[in-house]
């Protein structure tokens, strides 16, 4: 019998290996690379989760396949699923092989990985969506994003005018400074439109966990709370709450409205195509070291170029406060508008922006107060 | 509806999710056999579960292939485990891994997609009950199972003659076959039912609280309920009480959090873990005669 096991383990452990190893491969999703010989050039997107998430990762792979539709010298290599450590390092590596020239890295933790892999391969240009270099740039590394907190706070104009409880809750996942720029924009839109909302805050210290979401949610909403929005990458489930208790929801990262016509309010949508096609037009002419791309780059309603865009409004949001939300949109695109402009006091009473001032990206950028009228604390690590 | 009554209701729902397969565990660890692949299991019946409700439109179909889909992986343990002898804690973890790859792959269509999720039931008269009412009356069907199978679990546990072999095998299998008993069968059966527990909470979790379907869903709720059941002390009432206790936790970090009350969520996060090690630490002294005495040990193919 032991003679036996062993046999019957050696064969065990190939089938698992093999399943995992099919597993693995599929789940990294490859699309087909072109012949890198034909004068081509392979672009290659690696995603932390689903590509149909109706979130941040559908939002980064509609655009990949824009591209390759845009652009035909552009060949379009994606992997989804892949996790925030070593694993981004391979998936670059095989993409690399594979023959890709350039690479969005478009999760915020793959940040450090995207930086090394760019210094340890000159000859390939490395994009990391959303992070910020504060060290030296490699020639050949850059970061791109969008004053996301922009459309946040349309999207919290709508969750103000339409609440009826002035309370408004957000799903978040960590209190990095992106979040709370959100959380604060979000708020300070729906103030600006009913004085009473206030914010409340839950997180859940994953970017994607349905139960946690779920689980949101519902405290939320027991709180009283009669829109929810979220700073996650998956929004099914905050929507699907929202919509069996008949509350609002604003979105983020994608466009859901297709998920609950009346309920869904508007949102943030990423359009990445242009941000995409502009930088791989650049890559590909060869002049992409000391362009603006090799830097943080970071796109806004001023400059017209703010990837992160208003969603279409749900059937529930009336056309008096549709259009004091595109008027707000409009006054935002004006030089020197800001979202953070003061005066703006903090939770606990001091200001964040004195009257007269706004805040620069920087700042807002190192943005460590959450706004009067948020209810809830950031978790300190 | 305050704060603490939803994280009670939320606790008895979302602690469902851990009570079904801990059930299952304990099922199958009191035949002597400890299954980590409990993760896998529910993970199977999380999306054997949603496909099932997402292609046909039928969610009773889908709690049943959700069910099937968990004792598929109970099957592959135990003859690993029982038929040829594998090692019990190998097994599991190499189950778990497969699954994981299998359910990634294969859900790949249905992540993104919604449906919706059982509804809940209220229990005429119990319902109206005051606070239990809202807590215990108000919830869905898989909900309503768990007591079930608490309840009879105990009775054929302590009062059948089949719990009686059962447990005997998983303490004393030489003795069961020394009476003409099969020490192997009932461990096969136990485990596959076991797991098949575990395949109904995972359903519990896609199909019975969110609506969808996410890979690794269950993120280590089958780890915790395999240490609920060692927390427990194999005892079926003490399973119902940490599997709640656990879902109570969960809700209550973000009750407390929407009602802006400060909570370290990374510590919530890790209190699973740390007690389950604590539990693991205190056992290790006192837990000897709580224990199944054959638990992990493999039978002979005489036996």
């Amino acid at each position: 019998m032991p003679q036996r096991f062993h046999r019957l383990s050696r064969v065990l452990a190939l089938a698992v290996v093999g399943l995992l190893a099919a597993a693995c491969s599929s789940t990294g999703n490859s699309s087909a690379a072109g012949d890198s010989g034909s004068g081509k050039t392979t672009v290659g997107f690696v995603m932390v989760g689903s590509t149909s998430d109706y979130g941040y990762n559908q939002a980064v792979y509609t655009a990949s396949q824009q591209l390759a539709k845009d652009m035909p010298n552009v060949d379009v290599i994606t992997a989804d699923h892949v996790p925030e450590n070593n694993a981004v390092t391979q998936t670059m590596q095989s993409m690399v092989n594979k023959g890709a020239k350039i690479i969005f890295a478009s999760s915020y933790g793959y940040f450090s990985y995207a930086e090394k892999f760019a210094a340890a391969h000159p000859n390939v240009i490395v994009l990391h969506q959303g992070g910020f270099e504060t060290g030296k740039f490699s020639p050949n590394f850059g970061t791109y994003w969008g004053e996301a907190y922009e459309p946040v706070s349309l999207g919290g104009m709508a969750a103000g005018g339409l609440t009826k409880t002035n309370k408004l809750g957000f799903v978040y996942a960590f209190p990095i400074s992106q979040t709370i720029a959100n959380i604060d924009a979000f708020e300070l839109g729906a103030r600006s439109v009913n004085p009473q909302a206030q914010t409340y805050l839950v997180n859940t210290s994953n970017w994607c966990d349905p139960l946690k979401q779920k689980e949101a949610a519902a405290a939320l909403l027991s709180e009283g709370v009669d829109v929810l929005s979220q700073h996650q990458d998956c929004q099914t489930t905050v929507i699907q709450t929202a919509k069996a208790a008949g509350k609002y929801v604003v979105g983020y990262h994608y466009d859901a409205k297709s998920l609950d016509p009346s309920g869904w309010l508007t949102g943030s949508a990423w359009d990445w195509t242009p941000v995409y096609e502009a930088i791989t037009k650049v890559a590909v002419s060869g002049s992409f070291t000391g362009s603006k791309y090799n830097a943080n780059w970071v796109g806004s309603f001023a400059d017209n170029d703010n990837p992160l865009t208003l969603a279409s409004f749900g059937s529930s949001v009336p056309s008096d406060l549709q259009s004091k939300i595109t008027t707000a949109q409009t006054a935002l695109k004006k030089p020197g508008a800001s979202v953070f402009a003061g005066p703006i006091t903090c939770q606990d009473g001091s200001t964040l922006v004195a009257a007269g001032q706004t805040m620069t990206y920087d700042q807002i950028n190192n943005i460590g107060c959450l706004v009067k009228g948020v209810v809830g604390t950031l978790p300190k690590s | 509806m305050n704060g603490v009554e939803q994280a009670l209701i939320g606790g008895v729902s979302g602690g469902t999710a851990i009570l079904l397969p801990a059930l299952g565990e304990l099922i199958s660890e009191r035949a002597g056999v400890i299954n980590l692949g409990t993760e896998g299991a529910m993970l199977a019946g999380a999306l054997g579960a949603y496909a099932m409700t997402e292609s046909s439109g039928v969610i009773w179909y889908g709690i049943i292939a959700g069910v099937l889909a968990g004792a598929v992986v109970g099957l592959a343990h135990s003859w690993i485990t029982v038929r040829r002898g594998g090692d019990q804690i190998a097994s599991g973890l190499l189950l778990w891994f497969l699954a994981l790859g299998v359910t990634s792959v294969f859900g790949t269509d249905y992540v993104g997609t919604a449906i919706t999720p059982l509804s809940n039931i209220a229990i005429p008269g119990l319902h109206s009950i005051p606070w239990i009412g809202a807590i215990l009356f108000d919830q869905n069907v898989l909900v309503y199972a768990g007591y079930v199978l608490v309840a009879v679990i105990w009775f054929v546990f302590y009062r059948t003659r089949v719990g009686l072999i059962l447990r005997a095998t998983g303490e004393r299998p030489e003795v069961v076959a020394a009476t003409g008993g099969k020490p192997q069968l009932v461990q096969i059966v136990a485990v596959t039912i076991g797991a098949c527990l575990g395949g109904l909470g995972g359903a519990q979790l896609s199909i019975g609280y969110v609506g969808n379907w996410f890979n690794n869903m269950t993120s280590g709720y089958g780890f915790v309920a395999v240490a609920v059941v060692l927390f427990a002390a194999w005892r079926p009432m003490r399973v119902l009480g940490g599997a709640y206790l656990f879902g109570i936790v969960l809700a209550a970090a973000s009750v407390l959090q929407a009602h802006g009350v400060s909570v370290n969520q990374y510590l919530l996060d890790a209190l699973p873990y740390l007690v389950t090690l604590l539990a693991l630490a205190l056992f290790a002294r006192r837990g000897r005669s709580e224990t199944p005495e054959a638990l992990t040990r493999s039978l002979s193919r005489s036996g």
